[in-house]
């Protein structure tokens, strides 16, 4: 496979991803605003420090009300990581290699892109706002099944599953950081009040209560969600998953040894930690780590695979030596 | 509102589906019939659908604008379809082969004996002006003798009901993937029509391309790597660089993608690391192509491919230097190519050309500009013409001026009072002048395209086809009357 297409399909699954966490970000924040009395409600500004947003967003506005916000974050063209950006980015790539994907797979992009750009406004508006997000999300869930369903077990699919499953990890890991680092008691504190239903709504946003009840099979409580979130190994959006899928699709990639070592080390530290024990501050540091470690994968697979020095000669010389 | 092919208005022009008093032709007979059934208002509803299925497809093509972007719009498509009969169509075939060959065997002689030229056939000064004639490819035989791999030739229909070959396009022509692709869509908008009649079947053309690619490979290859080479996402015809390279199996690659060693051999960047390439079909044009040979500004292109290709350890299709016969003077002399390589008549006409390099038709030319349309040698796109009885005065001077400066650049051609054909307009049906590009794949074998892209001028009275200037297009339907 031609390291360029290699590079754009990592990017196509992670613009992708992108789009899909951003509606299940805006969806569970209009349910949470819901249920909270508005003393407690949180706003709509964790949403801007979730998606890494802030400076680019106070350079336009300061207002953080409702409307202004879920423009930003949906409809946006001027931002970047907003869902008609990414996924306009998306497009474009499935655009670029159409000659790789099988063609009802450009075609479905091209529909979300063209769905979402053309009703982004639905998102403002609060009774149009659900059945908006959910064709989204239920469109990018498609394109998943698409790819499990009718595209063959080749690099076309690993370089997908590895930017889907980077860019999951890290969203994942922003979810908890910005949401549960905020509502953490500190270390022997009372839980205080209504904090049940925002750590239901941590959960619900990665659809993942469900499949927390079902393996816990205990009451929803803080360091049992962001252990779930974090460090469990078989609910897909959960961090160590994400790494471990990474992994596997790493092992069917040439010249991944160096790669996997190391992704490999930053799955083990998650696996290790003891989230009982944590105090906000010290989770905050640990994400942080994290979020780092996965921007360095992220480098290293570039380098790896998309963009590293490569000189022709010395390649030729070591093919014509293995075949001599 | 019905449709009464009574009332549409088949004359002055000739029309390609619907005879004098308004009777349509044999072979298109069972269309008419059922679009006078379907009535307009129904022909609306299934235009909106084949225009949903444009957009869902994602067939596009870009436009250059002026402030700098491009963009990207749906492909213009109208669903009524243009109509030949097979008999016809198996004799415009024979023609085109005939042709394809003669110019293949045209641009190996000029870059090896010049036996035409030798035979006071062919002008020697034609070709030492000619901007498309590569000293470099002078002495190199590429596999099988073939140079014009693919090539586009663009026919119209006169009044006389005669087709006549426009142009031929033989350095990177495009359009075959709409073609492909408006049958996709018009067989989901008209399938009852496809059950009834006999429509020959357009969608081989991939798997010829590919076979006529893996064919010209370099000797001793038995597997040989075949990719296409884009310009990239900007050029116009991206969407059909991606779609014959999905369409095949190959590896769409940019110049970025490509490096050639000192062994002069080609080699792709995987992430295994450098991969060998055989055989390039190229949708660059070959002053891009490599910018240690042509252009030393190309980033679009790849360092030392001309020397790959000389060396023989690439296939270029089609081969650099090929479009010393994509040139509306070298056209002229087709009919005589065909003559003299030959020794057969030519089966298919030119519009009758005057060729300015010429002092008397010159004089000639630039007496009747008024009438004529004269056309710049090397352009396509239809730009830079001079199209005469839509002239004013003034423009008329001002191309006088550009011609005399430079006659080799320009020939002449009375206007063809092209054919027309039934068009979807605001709900009601009307004629629209059409053309029509053939694709002819030439390797150890030649392959004319069953049909080929009609274009359709969309603006009342307009023979400008090219969708860059709003044109639209037709699916092209070759009818075996027989059975």
């Amino acid at each position: 496979m031609l390291s360029r297409v290699a590079d754009n399909l990592y990017w196509l699954a992670r613009y992708l991803e992108r789009a899909e966490n951003l509606a299940r970000l805006v969806e569970v924040n209009a349910s949470l605003m819901l249920d909270l009395p508005k003393a407690l409600a949180p706003g709509w500004q964790p949403l801007i420090t979730i998606t890494g947003a802030e400076a680019l967003y106070a350079e336009g506005t300061r207002d953080t009300s409702e409307r202004a916000v879920v423009h930003f974050i949906v409809a946006d063209q001027k931002n970047p990581g907003s869902m008609v950006s990414s996924l306009a980015q998306a497009r474009e790539i499935a655009r670029t290699i159409r000659d790789i994907l099988p063609r009802e797979i450009w075609e479905h992009v091209n529909e979300l892109f063209l769905y979402v750009s053309e009703h982004a406004t639905e998102a403002i508006n609060k009774r149009t706002r659900h059945a908006f997000l959910r064709r989204v999300t239920l469109g990018t869930q498609t394109l998943t099944g698409m790819l499990e369903g009718i595209v063959s077990e080749g690099p076309a699919l690993w370089f997908m599953a590895l930017g889907r499953n980077i860019e999951r990890a890290d969203m994942t890991s922003r979810f908890v950081d910005v949401r549960a680092v905020a509502m953490l008691p500190v270390h022997g504190s009372p839980l205080r009040p209504f904090a049940t239903i925002q750590w239901m709504s941590v959960l619900r946003s990665l659809s993942g209560y469900h499949m927390y009840r079902l393996k816990t099979r205990q009451r929803v409580y803080p360091a049992g969600v962001v252990s779930f979130l974090l460090a469990d190994e078989a609910f897909p959006r959960a961090c160590v998953c994400c790494l471990r899928r990474a992994e596997e699709v790493l092992a069917h990639l040439p010249n991944s040894q160096s790669l996997l070592r190391r992704l490999s080390r930053v799955r083990r530290a998650v696996e290790n930690t003891r989230f009982e024990t944590l105090d906000p501050d010290a989770l905050h540091g640990f994400i942080d780590r994290l979020q780092r470690a996965l921007g360095r994968t992220n480098d290293d697979v570039a380098r790896t695979y998309f963009r590293g020095e490569l000189t022709l000669s010395r390649h030729v010389a070591a093919q014509s030596q293995s075949s001599g | 509102m019905a449709i009464r092919w009574r009332d549409y208005p088949a004359e002055p022009y000739f029309d390609e589906l619907i005879g004098p008093g308004g009777v349509p032709r044999p072979a298109a007979q069972a269309v008419a019939r059922h679009l006078e059934k379907l009535g307009s208002e129904e022909l609306a509803v299934r235009q909106k659908a084949a225009e949903a299925a444009v957009k869902g497809m994602g067939i596009t093509f870009t436009v250059y604008h002026e402030e700098g972007g491009s963009i990207d719009r749906s492909w213009p498509l109208d669903i009524i379809p243009r109509v030949i009969e097979a008999t016809e169509w198996r004799r415009i075939e024979a023609g085109l082969r005939q042709r394809a060959i003669a110019l293949n065997k045209f641009i190996d002689d000029i870059y090896h004996d010049q036996r035409i030229i030798k035979a006071g056939v062919f002008p020697l000064e034609y070709i030492a002006d000619s901007v498309n004639f590569r000293q470099q490819c002078v002495g190199i035989s590429p596999p099988l003798g073939i140079w014009a791999h693919v090539c586009g030739s663009d026919l119209v229909r006169g009044g006389d009901g005669v087709m006549y070959v426009l142009e031929d396009n033989l350095r990177v022509p495009s359009g075959v993937s709409y073609m492909l692709e408006n049958r996709q869509v018009i067989k989901r908008v008209f399938p009852e029509l496809f059950e009834e009649n006999t429509i020959l079947p357009v969608d081989d053309y991939p798997s010829q391309l590919y076979d006529m690619l893996r064919a010209i490979a370099p000797p001793g290859v038995e597997h040989p790597e075949v990719v296409v080479l884009t310009p990239g996402i900007f050029n116009s015809a991206y969407f059909e660089h991606a779609y014959l390279a999905q369409q095949m199996g190959c590896e769409l690659v940019e110049g970025r993608d490509l490096a050639v060693d000192d062994d002069d051999c080609v080699f792709m960047r995987t992430i295994d690391g450098w991969s060998r390439v055989d055989v390039i079909y190229r949708r660059i044009d070959d002053l891009f192509l490599d910018p240690e040979a042509f252009r030393a500004d190309s980033t679009l292109g790849v360092p030392g491919l001309l020397r790959a290709w000389r060396a023989g350890k690439v296939a270029l299709a089609n081969a650099p230097g090929a479009g010393v016969a994509d040139d509306k003077l070298v056209y002229t002399f087709v009919p005589d190519m065909i003559r003299f390589y030959l020794g057969e008549e030519p089966i298919l006409p030119n519009v009758p050309s005057y060729l300015c390099a010429d002092p008397k038709q010159l004089e000639f030319v630039l007496a009747n500009l008024a009438t004529l349309v004269v056309k710049p040698t090397n352009e396509s796109g239809g730009y830079g013409m001079l199209m005469g009885p839509k002239s004013t005065a003034a423009e008329r001077e001002e191309f006088a001026l550009l011609v005399r400066a430079n006659p080799r650049n320009y020939i002449a051609q009375p206007v063809v009072q092209i054919s027309t054909t039934p068009t979807l307009i605001d709900h009601t049906v009307e004629p629209r002048h059409v053309d029509l590009r053939p694709f002819i794949l030439s390797g150890s074998d030649v392959h004319v395209t069953t049909g080929g892209l009609t274009r359709v001028a969309m603006r009342k009275g307009s023979l400008v086809v090219n969708s860059s200037q709003g044109g639209g297009s037709k699916d092209t339907w070759i009818v075996d009357g027989t059975n």
